[in-house]
Order: structure tokens, then sequence, then C-alpha cells
């Protein structure tokens, strides 16, 4: 569906034999793939299979049993993740990398205005002119579908579909190269649904992002995503194309889950 | 005679059901064919013989179990049963174009812009894209108080008309087309035939499923008689 593609060839995130452990529960085990500048990946699978230790793991927010991730600096300069002190890491997660959570509540903060979350992440990267941060806040807002009219409420007062726009804007205004998004639709009306989907897809192909989403709804995967791996039990059982894992399912995983989709 | 655009040559493909205990279900065997600049090919044979499903190997959408289908992108011949996922979708910003027969909408998106989104990844600023994408719709009699509006309560017949502008906006080396005037009345489907004239002139290879007689007789310089592949399989 994304027309745009990107032109560079390096990979921005590099995961190579990525596994975690939860005691003798296994979350995720020998997990290697790549993510490259503006590709949307989806990694599909139901639940417990394994989706959002790997975004963890991915995202350094877990801490991996084995394998590594490596990143591509600024200066090109691919990185294992886990040699960064955790000053860089912290700079990176607030310039390069957002993260947008199912739960807006959790990758926002509720008894700050709208224009505070936006504003915020400006300030983390060194933004001290309040005039100039109030402008781009309210600018983000209008990308959102927020109006200006709401940048001084706090986003208790939101519904759950602008609480979902906000958390976006309060991600992108730092101009991040890498998105992780988990369930960024979950648990939203359909026609809310809708138009965070129209928003995520514009977004992220006017800005050149590269995204790993994960998702248990394969219309959204359909939607925003170029690639796709298939998780179940912790492993990666298929990857391809969307539309080719979509279209033509190998494994009888991948049959299931595709053949259980109602088409309304 | 020119260097193909596309080689086929010993393509079997059949799916297995593994949730019909692994049931497999042949498509084809042994389909081998070439396409070369400038000729428009139908794909022949009774419904289920396996021409869309033909169609959809070429464009890399089915996967296939044994031969190969090679695409011509510049200097270098692209194996699309082979080659990286990545490597896969650069040949179809480029060089392989598909024209479905069911548009599918994106919600919210409006006629327009889903017909300019093929120059506007080619890089055409919006305003020459959106342009270029007003000009065809118009040419397909598509009226104009439609274009800003999402197709998804468009008739089946507006729907086929911005997918084949979609479809036909950008120039592609080789294009795949499925049924392109499946849901036309007559006079669209000679703008339709005249596009694709426009197409062939242009030495773009197009290789597609036509039913309508007239159009197939219009357009078409051969046809591949599938059943054979299918006998095979």
């Amino acid at each position: 569906m994304n027309a745009t593609l990107p032109s560079d060839d390096a990979p921005l995130l590099v995961a190579e034999g990525l596994g975690k452990n939860y005691g003798t529960r296994i979350g995720c085990r020998d997990v290697s793939l790549e993510v490259f500048p503006g590709e949307v990946l989806a990694v599909v699978g139901e639940s417990g299979s394994g989706k959002s230790t790997l975004l963890g793991l991915l995202s350094t927010e877990l801490a991996a049993s084995a394998g590594r991730v490596s990143y591509r600096m600024r200066d090109g300069a691919l990185r294992d993740l886990a040699g960064l002190g955790p000053a860089e890491r912290r700079l990176l997660m607030r310039t390069d990398w957002g993260f947008v959570r199912q739960n807006p509540a959790d990758g926002l903060r509720m008894a700050v205005s709208a224009g505070g979350n936006v504003g915020e992440r400006l300030m983390a990267v060194g933004w001290r002119h309040y005039g100039n941060i109030r402008e781009e806040a309210t600018d983000w807002l209008g990308r959102v579908e927020i109006a200006a009219d709401r940048i001084d409420d706090d986003p208790r007062a939101f519904s759950g579909g602008m609480r979902q726009r906000l958390q976006i804007a309060r991600n992108l205004v730092t101009k991040p190269r890498l998105v992780f998004m988990d369930e960024p639709t979950g648990g939203l009306d359909v026609s809310v649904q809708a138009r965070l989907l129209d928003l995520i897809r514009s977004l992220v192909s006017e800005m050149g992002l590269a995204v790993v989403i994960v998702t248990h709804d394969l219309a959204v995967a359909r939607l925003l995503s170029h690639r796709m791996v298939v998780m179940r039990h912790g492993r990666v059982i298929e990857t391809g194309l969307t539309d080719q894992v979509l279209d033509d399912p190998r494994e009888p995983y991948t049959q299931l889950l595709v053949s259980s989709v109602l088409a309304a | 005679m020119s260097e193909p655009i596309l080689s086929v040559s010993g393509v079997e493909k059949s799916f297995v059901l593994h949730l019909r205990g692994g049931a497999r279900l042949p498509v084809v065997s042994g389909a081998g064919f070439e396409l070369h600049p400038g000729e428009c090919v139908a794909l022949g044979g009774p419904s289920g013989a396996g021409k869309s499903s033909l169609l959809k190997m070429v464009y890399g959408n089915y996967r296939i179990d044994a031969g190969h289908i090679l695409v011509r992108d510049g200097d270098e011949s692209i194996d699309v049963a082979s080659c990286a996922p990545r490597r896969l979708m650069k040949l179809r910003a480029t060089t392989m174009g598909y024209v479905s027969q069911f548009l599918r909408v994106i919600p919210r998106v409006g006629a327009l812009d889903v017909v300019a989104e093929p120059l506007i990844g080619d890089g055409i600023p919006r305003e020459e894209a959106t342009g270029r994408a007003g000009a065809l719709l118009a040419r397909l009699n598509l009226p104009e108080r439609l274009w800003s509006l999402p197709p998804a309560t468009f008739s089946g017949g507006e729907q086929q008309r911005v997918n084949i502008a979609r479809g036909l906006i950008a120039h592609r080396p080789l294009l795949l087309m499925d049924e392109p005037t499946a849901s036309l009345d007559a006079a669209n489907r000679q703008v339709v035939i005249g596009l694709i004239e426009e197409k062939k002139r242009a030495g773009v290879a197009i290789l597609g499923i036509f039913h309508d007689a007239e159009v197939r007789e219009a357009v078409c310089d051969r046809v591949i008689d599938v059943t054979e592949f299918a006998k095979a399989a």
C-alpha cells in the first residue's frame, strides 16, 4: 500500500539471535531481523506469542537473555545497544526513537497539559524558547487533528482516540528515525481506528519513518506495513512481504491466523 | 527481436491447505513463456485454470515451489522467485505494476490521492501528481465531484476506473492486469483500450486477463493457454 520506498539500503536496526526467558518460560527465542530506513515491519501473532517481548527487547526496555540488538547511529556507525551507557541510551530514546503504547496513559503524562506533553520532548532535546515550543506543539496538535484550543487541557479530558493521537504527536515531534508501536489501535472504536490508521500511514510516509509495529490485527498490518514477521511460541515462523504472507500463507499457524479473520 | 522483459520458466505452484489435513491443491506445473517490450499478451483458459494465480506469481504475491520468474530491471535481471523481499519491493516500485480486479480502499483517502500516490512515490511533486491524476480520472469519465471522496461508496465501475487510473498513471515497463474492464460500460471500455494502446506504443509490456472479447481483440497480440500448464500440474 505504501508507495514511498526507502532509498538507503543499510539497515537501521539489526537483531541477531535474540532471546528472552522469564524463569523457565520462554518469552522469545532466536529472533533475527533487520529494519531498514523508511520501512514498516509488522510483528503479528496471537496473544502470548512473544510479540510484545520482542518489541521490549528491540527497544532495550527488556534485557535480552541471548543475542544482541544493534542500531545505526546518526554518524552511520552500527552500534551494539548493550554497549551504550545509560545516558547515551536515554538520549537515543528521546531523540531518535519513539514508542507508541497501546494504552495512552502509559505513554503520556496524564496530569500535564496536551501542549506540555508535546513540548516536554522538545525541551529534552534542547529547545528552550517558550514561544517556539508552544508554536511547534500547536502545529503538531494540528497535524494529529487536535484543535488548538485544547492545548492547555490535560489528556484526562480527552477521548481514547484523542489521547492516542496526542501520544503520536509527543513521539513524532522530535522527528525520530525509528518508532516502536505496540497495538496502537487496540481497544479503539473502528471509526476512531480508521482515522488513527490513516494518520499514522500518512505521517510515516511523509516523514520516512522506520516503524516496528506489533499488532494482532492483520488488517492493520496489511494497511501499514511493507514486511511482516509472524510469531508463535516466541519464535519467528514466517516472514515475507506483507501481501505474500497474507495472500499465500505457508505455515499452518499463519494459515489459521489468516483464515480466522472475519470479512466485513 | 528485443530482449524479453519477462521470462518465466519451469514454474510450479501448489497450495498446501494445512487446515484441510494438508490437502495439496495443484495450480500450475512447467509454466513457461516470455514477454517482450511493447507487446500485450493475454492469459487464456476457463475459470479456475490458474490465470489470476499465475499473474500473482509474476508479481511475487504468490510464492512458487520451483522455476524462475526473471524480470529485467535496467541492466539487471531479477528473479522474483528468489530475490530478497526488499529487492522485490524495489522492483514493484520502479518496474512492475499491477492492476488488480478490485480496488482495495483505504479509509479516508480521496480518489484523487489514491490515483496520485504512485507518482508521489516516484518523487513527483504533489501538485503535478494530483494534476495528472485529475486529467486521467477526467479521461475515464469519473465526475469531478467524486474526486475528493474516498472510493468506498463508489459503484463497482467507478471503483474500477479509480483502480485503473492508479495502476496506469506511472510508467512501469511491465504491467500486469487482471480483468481491467470487467465492470465497465462500452464507452469506458474504449477509453481503457486507448490507454493500453498508448502504453504499448511507449514500449510497455502487458500481461493480462481479458475476458471481454472486444477488448482482447483490440489490444492483445497473442494468447497464452494456461490450461497447458494446469494439465501438467
